[in-house]
């Protein structure tokens, strides 16, 4: 399948933080054809392993990459039918405002976050953004058929296809971090061209918004000597500063900070230099918001490294990456997993 | 279908060729003369039993939207408004641009790196753009220009209990109902008349009734409805499902009474719900028309609209029915000599 297609297909599906199930067949039908074996463990990661060339004492690199988004959930039903919610995972809730919806329940039903005409608002509201706790979700239904159809704690995301933006840009809600399962699928097809030792396990993880649990878990589980996280990085746009941000279109983040290895991170800067494979830093000092602060603190410590895909507007429903920088990450990430040998791993760990 | 077309087309103030254009496919062989005046008008004339009035019917082709004002050096737009929309709804919205209709995004910060109190506060129009994937100005510059305008990007959705949601429903109900009066009252003489530029000052309507000079005018509108939970019922101005909404008061006419009292008997004789608009702000070309030349009588008929001047309106099915018949009725009264 190409990169592009399953990307569309995840990103047009929906699997809130904890619901991420209606995903896994579009993942393991994907997966399979790249890898020797898929597992799902019990909090519904998916474990795609691929067996490096050497058969004894193989290293292991794992690639985690989020399937879960951002979402809304269902609080309370009033007297006239409109749905209460709040959010799963950190939404501003400025994006939500007159947003259309599906919720979730017996069925999936469309829905719309509503607003108040401007002809009826006092010039002092202008200025004031309105909070999610008075927001409603109309689905067009009375209390009653409301209560059939729907429970609350069902998960509500928002409607939105995949769309072509000019050149190879796109835009899609859940991008983060499905551009991410996108990359290590990309990764895999390209390491069915090449040779390398290390054995490989694709991730996809869940419940990465709210707290990286399927990370904490999957890591403990595989046990990996190299722990990679692919995630999304803030792209570049005018109100963000430049050493905040990553340009689109001009290769993956590689990030530097404590929790990054410093001897894996150079080996992959060289790389991508020797495969002329664009990249951009990313700076964060501490923990990063990705599931390599769960890799790094699993079981004796995992070496680990993130790389991010520039991307803009980032928990909104309209985040932009560029199709290229998918293509750029997948490429670095295999020839970084092809360099790595048993020879030469313990020299690159060593501080 | 009818109104899915007409909602989907773009039809910003000063904008409406398109509207315009669908409009005038679906009416010139049921009318018996039509023109487009110099402010791009349609005025059409039905010819049917000769009255001693002579009645105008009118609706708004044109829609809230936005407009290029500038393009960054990121190849980033930026743009203001057109008509009254609420700031706060753009963030996070898909958006059609020019008449290419270029997909773009109207982004946002990333929640990461706000403050917790720039929550509270709405983004302004000039911290906001439009992103269309242009990698530099010079790339942007060779699909969009200054002076393009904006469109949500809000597809025709049934939905519900018999509900629709679409961007543009006020006022293409009011457009959808006048072409099917058009096409399928026959015995009946009428000026259909569908206005440019309603939403930014009642332009079009002004022109329009000093040309067609009438005794007796309809206005057809979609308009606000807020049934919120909660709420006190007097300030609810309309109510989903209730039936067509009909004017009493605005910003900008005072019904006539007596007129709007032969609206409702109408209305109670033919059994179609009704109900009152019960606030008096917002306003609509009846404002132009009542004061144009010697003056005459207005009412405004409207079908209540959720989440107005959003691309998420909503309206009911069984509301847009009722107003349909409610303005038969009123035709037929009219042929009678009644009205």
């Amino acid at each position: 399948m190409d990169t592009k297609v399953l990307l569309e297909l995840l990103c047009n599906g929906n699997g809130v933080s904890g619901y991420e199930h209606n995903l896994q067949d579009a993942i393991k039908s994907a997966f399979n054809r790249y890898t020797n074996d898929i597992k799902v463990d019990k909090l519904g990661n998916i474990i795609a392993f691929k067996k490096g060339v050497s058969n004894s004492d193989n290293i292991r690199i794992m690639l985690a990459a989020h399937i879960d988004e951002i979402g809304l959930m269902v609080k309370d039903i009033e007297e006239n039918g409109f749905i209460r919610f709040t959010n799963i995972g950190g939404i501003d809730p400025r994006t939500i405002l007159g947003q259309e919806v599906i919720v979730h329940g017996k069925e999936d039903l469309f829905g719309v976050i509503g607003s108040k005409p401007p002809h009826l608002q006092e010039a002092s509201e202008h200025d004031k953004a309105i909070k999610m706790e008075d927001m409603i979700i109309d689905i067009g239904y009375s209390k009653e058929k409301v209560h059939s159809l729907i429970n609350i704690g069902d998960t509500i995301t928002i409607r939105r296809s995949l769309t072509n933006l000019q050149g190879s840009r796109v835009t899609a809600k859940a991008l983060d971090d499905r551009a991410g399962v996108a990359v290590i699928y990309e990764t895999m097809k390209e390491l069915n061209k090449m040779k390398h030792e290390a054995d490989v396990y694709f991730v996809s993880t869940v419940q990465e918004e709210v707290g990286m649990a399927g990370a904490i878990v999957s890591t403990f589980g595989i046990n990996p000597d190299i722990g990679i996280a692919v995630d999304v990085g803030f792209g570049a746009t005018p109100e963000l500063s430049k050493s905040d941000s990553l340009e689109l279109g001009k290769g993956p983040g590689i990030t530097l900070g404590g929790n990054i290895h410093p001897g894996l991170r150079k080996k992959l800067t060289e790389v991508a230099a020797e495969y002329n494979i664009p990249f951009q830093m990313e700076i964060t000092p501490g923990l990063t918001g990705t599931d390599a602060r769960a890799m790094i603190m699993t079981k004796e410590g995992i070496p680990s490294l993130v790389l991010s895909i520039p991307l803009r507007y980032m928990h909104t429903s309209v985040e932009v990456v560029d199709m290229v920088d998918i293509k750029h990450s997948a490429k670095l990430l295999a020839f970084f997993i092809a360099s790595i040998s048993n020879e030469n791993l313990e020299g690159l760990l060593c501080y | 279908m009818l109104l899915k077309q007409l909602t989907e087309a773009s039809g910003v103030s000063g904008n409406e060729k398109e509207v315009r254009d669908l409009i005038i496919a679906e009416i010139k062989d049921h009318v018996d003369s039509f023109k487009i005046d110099r402010i791009g008008n349609i005025i059409a004339y039905k010819k049917g039993k000769d009255t001693n009035k002579k009645l105008m019917i009118t609706a708004h082709m044109d829609e809230v939207g936005l407009l290029v004002t500038d393009i960054d050096k990121l190849g980033l737009l930026k743009f203001t408004t057109v008509g009254g929309v609420d700031k706060r709804i753009l963030v996070s919205k898909p958006v059609l641009v020019g008449k290419e209709k270029i997909d773009g995004v109207i982004g946002a910060k990333p929640i990461h790196l706000q403050k917790r109190q720039e929550w509270t506060r709405a983004l302004g129009i000039d911290e906001l753009y439009i992103d269309i994937g242009a990698k530099s100005k010079e790339e942007a510059e060779k699909l969009v220009q200054i002076g393009d305008y904006v469109i949500f990007k809000s597809d025709y959705i049934e939905f519900g209990d018999n509900l629709v949601k679409a961007k543009a429903l006020d006022n293409r109900v009011g457009c959808s109902i006048l072409i099917n009066l058009i096409k399928e009252v026959t015995d009946v003489s009428f000026y259909g008349v569908f206005t440019v530029m309603e939403e930014v000052g009642l332009i079009g309507a002004g022109p329009a009734a000093y040309e067609v000079d009438p005794d007796i005018s309809l206005v057809l509108e979609g308009t606000l409805c807020y049934d919120m939970p909660k709420l006190d019922t007097h300030l609810i101005p309309t109510y989903l499902n209730k039936g067509p909404a009909i004017s009493l008061i605005d910003r900008t006419t005072v019904f006539d009474r007596k007129f709007r009292e032969k609206i409702t008997s109408i209305a109670q004789k033919n059994n179609i719900p009704y109900q009152y608009r019960k606030t008096s702000m917002g306003g609509n070309d009846s404002g132009r028309i009542h004061t144009t030349k010697e003056g005459s009588v207005t009412t405004t008929i409207s079908v209540p609209c959720r989440y107005i001047h959003s691309p998420t309106s909503v309206m009911s099915k069984d509301d847009y029915n009722h107003t349909y018949d409610l303005l038969k009725a009123i035709l037929s009264e009219f042929k009678r000599e009644e009205l």
